[in-house]
């Protein structure tokens, strides 16, 4: 069961009490695509992204990451849910790089990027140290290792969570808004992580403010406001020549 | 003098001259019937202050101090883990244990132990106590030390569950996320994300509770157990010195306390100085600040 990297939903819904945060939104991503969510804030794009990191159930319809139905198993008369060791194991497989890094602030550098592969896979210290060394220098942090949290950039702590997913060697990575927490000359060095990450063929959905990047680096972007996907297609189409009017509106504001 | 140059000055308020004043006042009227008046018996003091059967009771204070503030700890941690189960019988069950032993009187609940070892010596022998009270030497006074460190243990444990609660809710929504996002489970997020992180606001108010169980232990004096209020009682009983030997475990009780003081400033001094070298990384907004700690460092 391992490998696939593919993301497939139908009709997905996810409402907060009365609110209805994403209403019939259906996926059919593939492996290695680079899928940019962009929208208004509030539109449902960080939600969508919990929703497939298993962070926040949803309230009806098919969610598949990695070829899995997230959480939950089908039965004839409904989803069962799964157990918290079958959802933990279901988690590893999927990466999450969050706004706010999210760092364990007691953990060194490399200690964060060990902490999956020694806590979750019982990977021996000594080879999940090797590992964190090499991909820490991946993402340009070589020497870095002994750090905490509060003594690196904003950027750096970034590509350190990034390092920490990758550690768990998962096959679909998700990015919250991971450069909006950034000062503006920090943003660069962690979408040059991305850009190198997606080259490398992984499945990635990003939500992001980045028009530039969804533009050089998506192969599809999506755009969402109100809790749906209004439009969606490759970057050419949907940035440059956008057909729905809250799509254009959207854009004008942002570009 | 250059204008430049010049002091920046501030004057004194009246406020200030009416306050020393009344602080002189109250020192001097003290001072004068502490010295004065012949019923303090400021010998008597001195003579006891370092008596084997007082220095013995301030040991045992000490002891019944270290016992009760570990045994509390131990089982406060896992009741504060019990509360925050997800499992509701098991919350529940915690939440009663919490509000039973902070609704009753302490007092009170040590009287109860008391008597229980008396009505069912098997259970107070059962409760595995009973080599510590071997070790301080009160062989016959036993089951009262039982009684009294059972009694004080069980309710620090629902103070410090408390605390200990506080410090994990302390704990950013985002850590435990990160940690669910890489597949962490329960044990591992407990003991590598959640205690580390709730440490520093549950050790400076451990360090309270310490000083608190020191004075605390006084308690037990009513069961006859020899600690420092019991030994001076003992001693004023026979020779009915009442107030010297009172001042003197009130010296004692001071002494100790200010002596914990030291460390515990320490401590919070550490901690609360960890805390706002953190929240100076613009990054660290997702740690939230505790805001007694802030202004503590504030002044």
């Amino acid at each position: 069961m391992n490998g696939d990297g593919t993301v497939y939903s139908r009709a997905l819904r996810k409402s907060f009490g009365d609110r209805v945060v994403l209403e019939g939104v259906d996926l059919d991503i593939r492996c290695g695509e680079i899928v940019c969510l962009i929208g208004p804030s509030g539109s449902g794009k960080s939600t969508l992204l919990r929703c497939i990191d298993g962070l926040e159930e949803i309230d009806r319809g098919i969610l598949r990451v990695n070829g899995e139905d997230l959480g939950f198993r089908e039965t004839p008369k409904g989803y069962l849910a799964m157990t918290r060791q079958e959802v933990a194991a279901q988690r590893t497989r999927i990466g999450m790089v969050f706004q706010q890094f999210n760092l364990f602030p007691n953990m060194t550098a490399k200690e964060n990027v060990m902490s999956g592969p020694v806590l979750v896979k019982r990977t021996s210290k000594r080879e999940a140290a090797a590992r964190a060394e090499a991909l820490l220098a991946s993402v340009g942090l070589e020497g870095h290792s002994n750090h905490y949290p509060w003594q690196m950039s904003g950027g750096q702590q970034q590509r350190v969570a990034i390092a920490r997913a990758l550690a768990m060697d998962p096959n679909v990575m998700l990015f919250d808004e991971p450069t909006s927490a950034l000062d503006p000359e920090r943003v660069g060095e962690v979408l040059a992580v991305m850009k190198d990450l997606a080259e490398r063929g992984m499945t990635m959905i990003v939500a992001t403010h980045e028009m530039g990047f969804a533009k050089e680096v998506a192969d599809t972007v999506m755009f969402m406001d109100g809790g749906v996907v209004v439009e969606q297609g490759a970057p050419t189409e949907v940035l440059a020549k956008p057909r729905e009017r809250r799509t254009q509106r959207f854009l004008e504001k942002v570009l | 003098m250059d204008a430049t140059e010049k002091p920046r000055m501030h004057r004194r308020r009246p406020v200030e001259y009416v306050a020393w004043l009344v602080c002189a006042l109250v020192i001097l009227g003290v001072g004068h019937t502490l010295l004065t008046n012949p019923n303090y018996e400021w010998g008597v003091v001195g003579k006891y202050f370092t008596a084997s059967t007082v220095l013995r009771g301030l040991g045992l204070t000490l002891v019944l101090t270290a016992l009760a503030m570990f045994f509390g700890t131990v089982l406060g941690l896992l009741i504060a883990i019990l509360r925050v189960s997800k499992v509701r019988p098991v919350m529940l069950l915690a939440t009663a244990y919490i509000t039973f032993f902070r609704g009753t009187p302490v007092l009170v609940q040590l009287i109860f132990w008391f008597n229980i070892a008396a009505l069912y010596p098997h259970i107070a022998i059962g409760i595995p106590f009973t080599h510590v009270s071997q070790a301080v030497n009160v062989n016959s006074l036993m089951s009262a030390t039982t009684a009294a460190i059972v009694g004080l243990s069980l309710n620090e444990a629902a103070y410090l569950a408390e605390i200990i609660r506080g410090g994990f809710a302390s704990v950013d929504r985002g850590q435990l996320e990160a940690a669910d996002s890489l597949g962490m489970r329960g044990r591992s997020k407990l003991w590598r994300i959640i205690i580390p992180q709730a440490m520093p606001t549950v050790i400076p108010a451990v360090g309270n509770q310490v000083i608190g169980m020191f004075k605390e232990t006084s308690l037990v004096s009513v069961l006859g157990v020899a600690e420092l209020l019991q030994s001076v009682q003992l001693i004023y009983a026979r020779t009915y010195q009442t107030i010297p030997l009172l001042i003197v475990a009130c010296l004692w009780y001071l002494l100790m306390t200010l002596a914990l003081s030291y460390p515990q400033s320490l401590i919070e001094k550490k901690y609360s100085r960890t805390r706002s070298r953190v929240a100076k990384d613009p990054a660290a907004a997702q740690l939230p600040m505790d805001a007694t700690l802030m202004g503590g460092e504030a002044r």
